[in-house]
């Protein structure tokens, strides 16, 4: 079969639910920061696969990039809040974790 | 099945088999592991795509940064010595019917609905084309995001050291 845009958009597609799935059954803090890096990348793969079969140009793609630099401050800042809660809490267990402060 | 076709099925086999592996494996370095398998062959889909700058983006920011970042938050995270690398799972069965569900309905609206289905032109390489866009079109977006990543990492350093300066204090 001829591979074309659907083809991609069926990967984004169950690269997305995959994230989501991760996000939901995991309990390490961490695990579900590598869920929300699929969903990213499954939009990712959306915005370039419709700046190839779109009229949009290029557009798309700048797009992607953006994403790419949120998704970096998004780790850095996610990544210092686990480990402060690690500090404090001792584990990163999302289900665990239901107060503000010690 | 021309030559693209093949590298295509290809890149989405390793793309979709690590992703697998990194939601369902119980181990968390092993996951980290795939997770870099899974971001080479999105890496791969956008050269198929003809994005070239973006593939090389992704690996020198996703695999480059991101995920050492994550390793890190993993290694420092968890009592590796004492074996509690292993990390819990909730609500299987109920994600599981969920996520179907939602995979199915995103299947069904991708393959129905009419999009336009032919490639359009674009250049052979997109870094003088993108470079263009972004001081043109896109510059107040580009300065804010750099501004953006600024703070960020400001913040996220001030907040992983929050605990020195009570000390201080």
């Amino acid at each position: 079969m001829e591979v074309g845009l659907n083809h991609f958009l069926i990967i984004s597609a169950i690269l997305f639910s995959l994230g989501i799935y991760g996000i939901i059954t995991r309990k390490n803090a961490v695990m579900v920061l590598m869920g929300i890096e699929l969903i990213l990348n499954s939009a990712n793969i959306n915005f370039v696969a419709f700046a190839r079969y779109g009229n949009f140009g290029l557009s798309g793609q700048v797009i992607a990039l953006f994403v790419i630099i949120l998704a970096a401050a998004e780790a850095a800042i996610a990544l210092a809040i686990v480990l402060n809660i690690y500090k404090t809490f001792a584990n990163v267990n999302v289900d665990e974790i239901d107060k503000l402060k010690e | 099945m021309t030559y693209y076709d093949i590298i295509f099925y290809l890149f989405a086999l390793i793309t979709i088999v690590s992703a697998v592996i990194v939601v369902t494996t119980k181990n968390i370095v092993y996951s980290a592991y795939s997770l870099l398998l899974t971001l080479f062959g999105i890496s791969g889909i956008y050269v198929l795509l003809g994005a070239d700058f973006l593939a090389v983006v992704q690996i020198m920011i996703y695999v480059g940064g991101i995920l050492i970042l994550l390793l890190f938050g993993v290694m420092l995270t968890n009592k590796i010595t004492s074996v509690d690398i292993r990390t819990g799972t909730v609500h299987l069965l109920p994600a599981a019917i969920g996520v179907g569900l939602l995979l199915g309905v995103l299947w069904a609206i991708m393959v129905w609905t009419n999009w336009k289905t032919e490639p359009n032109e674009i250049p052979i390489t997109t870094t003088r084309t993108l470079g263009n866009l972004l001081i043109t079109d896109y510059v107040l977006i580009f300065e804010l995001l750099a501004v953006l990543l600024l703070v960020a990492l400001i913040g996220a350093a001030s907040i992983a050291r929050r605990e020195e300066e009570e000390n201080i204090e």
